[in-house]
């Protein structure tokens, strides 16, 4: 077979005239008896709105002359494994072998803009837009075959990159079919699909074939991005948000650090290049020490946090409001509650890293951004540059959970490139400055108050949720991107985000006949944006432990309490599930299990949780012991995929819950490394435990995010069974909870 | 300006190097060997992302000078794999058990697994805890990786 080296779509079109057709392809069918072709089914439902963006075939589907598939996807893949889920839908369509499958990830005027890689997205656009451009693919390819062999399309067989007719003596390869073209033509409705009781891959645990590459240290991480000639670059931040560059004396540093080959100052963006990446760090250090800044506004007082951010919060903003909830609470008696959560990081394990490169004419821009697009146009604004001039590739990166500083690195990169021309330069940032910078979840307040009628069903629901945005991501706004702050012309973010993630999921998806929902929006002394599941963490720690609160009040078990108020039939079923999942558990004294239920966005995948915790009242100390989840996120498109996301998603949301805020004093963010900001080590895991109800013939949602929210509940939830305190302010650390 | 010579023994041939003396070896292995199985992941001997094996023993590198390092056998991932290709059972075992998300980490989890397994064939769950508790996941793949820490006991 002809291996074709990557090369770009626009020169794959011009040089394919001159490429031969491999035939070890058909030589392998030679013999080998046809497989049986899986019946199709008509889909005239909705499209994926990525679709919108990139409406014709070759937008997500290319046919190479060797026979494989090359799938061009917007999205970005970050350990979440969306290029094998990618993988599976294509060759399930066209049916193919799944190495014949190769999937591009994003890259600019190559890919489609699928914007940002988030919000649990990727599956229900991405890889729903590669089914329907795949059997769009195959419904063509068919089409011309027929033709070209003068064979109605009944008899023709199409598998494994090629078309024959069934009696076996004519056939084409996808290639030939196409003779150096590709199929242009709009992904539209109707289109025929695989019938999904038929599917190969699809619901199938497909093992990801990047974690083979992994454990040889092949794995394509931008951090192991290197070009011939690249140098190594690091940026010196200011100390404080604020701070201006006020002097910078550079003279000793070529004799102290060996390679130095520029220093870059542009306003308060202060960059150093040097030949090896270790010289670069000492540069850093050595030009931190040598400059002076002026100081920066104060953080308020960490024990005032809360406190402060009802000061400076906006009026609020009623954003639901259904029955009359005044009139509801008026004279009965009421459960009133106010649950907070600190600032949290995402505290990637790989810090961030961006590569650039100026050639004199295009800026190319190496970034594991979860959107290059976006990214793109915030670089073009800062830049006064044509947006076709920057040209950028994504690359994997370490799991990043939301919007954090990769973005930030690649604008590094760039600024810095463009002052060292023809040279490939690598920013790799430091475990402080990743700390430190980080766009943080944004601290939250949510306030709640029910009412249960005279049935012992809740009557009156009303939230207040005083939220800062959680998604601040690059767009052509500026500001967006770090560096852009400090420049001799600074640009100030104007915008001030994505504001309605901060209330998503403080109105139940439960059945109350009057309910209200608030939301205040501040401003906050810190850096935020987009954290893993944004503000339904909180809201649903709020929600779910309110729930326990008031079966508690009306006398009932919590997972009954909550079926009262559910009437449909997939949230029944989680919650069944998770009880038949925790039924046979022996709870000592000092245990407790608890629950917790949500459907994320209360228009997505459906959760239910439990975790078993063990609480010394004495000291505090709470063993996390264990926690399941009975998840229903619609089609299956990978098992594995799927219980992998939920089990690491509970893991991390239990670092949340029990562990984890951003600390800091008057001056500076003290929780600079992992020890200031510690995370779940090994001997507090739990175990865990997942049970996916796969519905073939319902929508596939996303299911990054759907595990976060109700762990903060449900380990809440549990420790009140232990012992009796119920805790109302994350994280969970043991003087909460301590009798002493 | 004029740096000094080291000759390390690296995943088995001898590498010779100059760079500054207090250069960690995590810089030297990526940076002038172009290495990839380690990982920087803090600079600071807290996540356990940069382990490589010295002498059989999980290390990070992130804070080890090139000058200390001397003859010791220094081992990465991309030493495990044998000539002819075959992975060593600790990496068939995350592999098997698709221990990993991202995978930044696995570097780390696989070299302390190997360190541990070279010290206690047949470590039981809270001995493989201990043993990995210097290694920071983000993602939360710990529990498939307790259990191909398991897997690869067995098979050993």
């Amino acid at each position: 077979m002809i291996a074709i080296p990557f090369q770009s779509r626009r020169k794959f079109l011009k040089n394919i005239g001159y490429i031969s057709v491999g035939f070890s392809l058909l030589g392998a069918c030679i013999g080998a008896e046809d497989p049986t072709i899986a019946s199709r089914i008509t889909y005239d439902g909705k499209l994926p709105g990525s679709i919108g963006r990139a409406k014709t075939v070759n937008a997500w589907i290319e046919i190479l002359e060797d026979g494989n598939i090359r799938v061009l996807s917007g999205k970005v893949e970050l350990g979440q494994g969306i290029r094998t889920a990618i993988q599976q839908v294509a060759a399930e369509e066209l049916d193919m072998d799944l190495d014949k499958i190769q999937v591009h990830l994003a890259e600019t005027g190559l890919t489609p803009n699928e914007g940002y890689t988030g919000a649990s997205a990727s599956i229900q656009n991405s890889a729903m837009s590669v089914r329907y451009a795949a059997a769009k693919a195959r419904q063509e390819l068919l089409l011309l075959a027929s033709k070209k062999l003068n064979t109605p399309i009944n008899d023709l067989l199409l598998f494994n990159g090629i078309v024959k007719s069934k009696l076996g003596n004519k056939s084409l390869t996808f290639a030939e079919i196409l003779e150096g073209e590709q199929i242009d033509r709009e992904v539209s409705i109707p289109v025929p699909i695989k019938n999904k009781a038929e599917h190969r891959y699809v619901g199938k645990s497909v093992p990801r074939t990047d974690i083979g590459e992994m454990v040889r240290g092949q794995a394509g991480y931008i951090q192991n991005l290197r070009f011939p000639g690249m140098v190594h670059a690091r940026v010196v931040r200011p100390p404080g948000y604020e701070s201006k560059l006020l002097t910078l004396d550079e003279n000793g540093l070529m004799a102290e650090v060996p390679g130095v080959i520029k220093t870059v100052v542009k306003g308060s963006f202060v960059g150093v290049i040097t030949e090896r990446e270790h010289q670069a760090i000492k540069a850093e250090q050595y030009l931190k020490n040598h400059s002076e800044w002026t100081t920066s506004v104060p953080f308020p007082e960490k024990e005032n946090l809360f406190t402060h951010i009802k000061e400076i919060a906006n009026n609020p903003e009623t954003v639901r409001n259904e029955g009359n909830v005044e009139a509801a609470i008026k004279g009965v008696e009421t459960i009133k509650a106010k649950y907070t959560k600190p600032y949290i990081k995402h505290a990637s394990l790989g810090p961030a890293c961006g590569l650039a490169m100026f050639d004199g004419e295009v800026l190319h821009i190496w970034s594991h951004s979860q959107g290059i697009y976006p990214l793109r146009e915030a670089l073009a604004t800062m830049l006064y540059m044509e947006a076709e001039k920057i040209h950028i590739t994504a690359v994997p990166g370490a799991g990043c959970f939301g919007h954090s500083t990769a973005d930030d690195a690649a604008t590094d990169a760039a600024l810095l490139a463009l002052e060292y021309p023809n040279t490939h330069i690598r920013v790799q940032w430091s475990r402080h400055d990743e700390h430190s910078w980080d766009p943080y979840g944004p601290a939250m307040i949510v306030e709640l108050e029910a009412s249960l009628d005279e049935n012992n069903k809740i009557n009156s629901w009303k939230a207040e949720v005083w939220t800062d945005s959680h998604s601040t991501r690059p767009n052509k706004d500026a500001g967006t991107v770090l560096a852009a702050r400090y420049l001799e012309t600074p640009f100030t973010m104007k915008s001030r985000g994505y504001l309605g993630g901060g209330h998503r999921n403080a109105d139940p998806y439960y059945k109350i006949p009057n309910m209200k929902l608030n939301a205040h929006y501040y401003e906050g002394p810190f850096r935020v944006s987009s954290l893993r599941s944004l503000g339904s963490f909180t809201n649903i720690f709020a929600v779910e432990s309110l729930m326990d609160s008031l079966a508690e009040k009306a006398g009932q078990n919590p997972l009954d309490f909550r079926l009262r108020h559910l009437e449909d039939g997939r949230a029944i079923a989680v919650i069944h599930k998770v009880k038949e999942l925790t039924a046979s558990q022996n709870i000592a004294v000092d245990q407790g299990v608890g629950y917790a239920f949500m459907r994320y966005k209360n228009t997505d995948a459906y959760i239910a949780m439990a975790a078993k915790v063990a609480v010394d009242k004495v000291t505090g100390n709470i063993e996390l012991i264990k926690m399941w989840a009975a998840v229903d996120v619609g089609e299956v498109i990978n098992m594995d995929g799927i219980t992998n996301q939920i089990e690491g998603g509970m893991i991390q949301a239990a670092s949340w819950t029990l562990k984890e805020q951003v600390t800091f004093n008057t001056n500076e963010i003290t929780g600079t490394d992992y020890l200031k900001y510690p995370i779940l080590r090994f001997s507090e895991i739990p175990l865990v435990e997942v049970a996916i109800i796969n519905r073939p013939n319902e929508a596939a949602y996303g299911v990054g995010e759907v595990s976060m929210p109700p762990t903060a509940a449900a380990i809440a939830n549990a420790i009140y069974k232990a012992c009796g305190k119920r805790v109302f302010d994350l994280p969970i650390t043991p003087e909460k909870i301590s009798d002493s | 300006m004029i740096m000094p010579t080291y000759h390390l023994n690296i995943n088995g041939s001898q590498k010779r190097v100059e760079t500054e003396a207090d250069t960690p070896l995590l810089y030297v292995l990526r940076d002038y060997l172009e290495l990839n199985g380690p990982t920087y992941g803090c600079g600071l001997s807290q996540c356990g992302s940069c382990m490589v094996l010295v002498n059989g023993s999980a290390t990070t590198s992130c804070m080890l000078p090139v000058s200390s390092v001397d003859e010791s056998e220094i081992t990465t991932l991309e030493g495990l794999v044998s000539d002819n290709g075959k992975l060593h059972a600790v990496q068939q075992a995350f592999v098997k058990e698709q221990a990993a998300q991202c995978g930044y980490c696995l570097n780390g989890m696989v070299m302390t697994t190997i360190s541990l397994l070279n010290k206690n064939p047949s470590p039981d769950d809270l001995e493989i805890r201990n043993a990995l508790e210097g290694n920071l996941c983000r993602c939360g793949s710990h529990t498939r990786i307790i259990k191909a820490v398991k897997i690869a006991a067995k098979s050993l």
